[in-house]
């Protein structure tokens, strides 16, 4: 260091920075892996690399665009891929209002919550709740845009890159590839379940989904999410009740 | 009005825009809104939790059921079996999300160099 200490601590820029280093994790690098998947599947759906990209900035959340590609592949018209993308997007909500009052300093403006909103997917706001509250509390919301924006940028160039190298890919490692954006939810929903509710609602999803897809395509999803979130939901109160 | 239904360069893009982008980030900004004021363990939210994991699990069962492209050619009792190892992986290992996909990709590239 050749500049003599600074009076504050540490300013925006190096807490950005820190932000962006935290993106490098082993959550990020899982995240990577998903998203190197996710790229294969909009490839295989006909999506092309702009679309994909675009898709990856707009929409972040992983589940939501795996639903919104899951009703693309299904023919599923625009308010029906609509409702089921926000059904499975619900959960956004508390997660945003569980991180508003970590997040936020004593003058942080409105808006930039609602610009920093738009990074909360599920890894980003593992991390983020899990080191913010080492953070001094003015510079949280710089640490969050560094560390979202690298997530959300990084996976941007991942898909990019997957779809440029997609084609020389031998079948073989693009069917492993395909096979990525499965086992990534089947293993990190089942981890991430809170109670067993949820993996009720993830068993009953898996075999419903196939089952309304062949009764019923194009409101498969919606059927699937509707039926096997109400059953668990179900069995949520009712295991409750016996248990009170 | 599919994704496929207008020839129009920007079809797809309005598509992603209204079924991705506001389907999603409504909800974000309705959090912030909303700010510290709903409980994370209240009931109405394990039902959203309950659908929205069912939703994305409806979407994993067709991906492994009805694939696309290449991962078609592999048969569908090695699909099953591919994830269902590499889902036994997952529990016996600790819950670690990269042993579940390391084991379930090894059976998948096996069994497809033996069919």
């Amino acid at each position: 260091m050749e500049h003599a200490a600074p009076a504050v601590p540490a300013g925006r820029r190096t807490w950005y920075l820190r932000g962006v280093q935290a993106a490098v994790s082993v959550p990020g690098l899982i995240l990577a892996s998903a998203f190197i998947g996710f790229a294969g599947l909009a490839k295989e759906s006909g999506l092309t690399l702009a679309q994909a990209v675009f898709m990856t900035g707009m929409v972040w959340a992983l589940p939501a665009k795996v639903v919104l590609i899951g009703g693309i592949l299904s023919g599923t018209s625009l308010p029906a891929a609509a409702l089921a993308v926000a059904l499975s997007s619900v959960r956004l909500t508390p997660m945003v209002v569980a991180l508003v009052p970590e997040l936020k300093g004593s003058r942080t403006p409105r808006w930039v919550l609602y610009l920093l909103s738009h990074f909360v997917a599920v890894t980003s706001w593992v991390l983020a709740m899990e080191r913010l509250r080492n953070i001094p509390r003015e510079m949280r919301t710089t640490y969050y845009a560094g560390l979202g924006s690298t997530l959300v940028l990084f996976n941007m160039a991942v898909v990019a890159v997957v779809f440029v190298v997609a084609d020389s890919m031998p079948p073989m490692v693009s069917a492993a590839l395909l096979l990525l954006t499965p086992m990534y939810f089947l293993t990190s929903l089942w981890g991430s379940a809170r109670e067993r509710a949820g993996h009720v609602a993830m068993v009953l999803g898996l075999v419903l989904g196939p089952i309304f897809h062949a009764a019923w395509p194009g409101f498969d999803l919606l059927a699937a999410g509707l039926c096997g979130g109400g059953g668990a939901y179900a069995y949520h109160r009712l295991s409750r009740r016996r248990a009170g | 009005m599919t994704f496929t239904s207008y020839d129009q360069w920007w079809w797809p893009f309005l598509f992603i825009l209204i079924a991705g982008w506001l389907a999603t980030d409504s909800w974000r900004f309705l959090g912030v809104y909303f700010g510290g004021r709903i409980s994370e363990s209240s009931d109405i939210l394990v039902l959203v939790r309950t659908i929205a994991t069912a939703l994305v699990a409806a979407v994993i069962g067709n991906l492994i059921i009805f694939p696309s492209g290449t991962l078609a050619s592999a048969p569908m009792v090695l699909r099953i079996g591919a994830v269902a190892v590499g889902f036994a992986a997952y529990l016996l290992c600790g819950r670690r999300v990269l042993v579940g996909i390391a084991a379930a990709e090894i059976v998948l590239g096996a069994g497809l160099m033996t069919f």
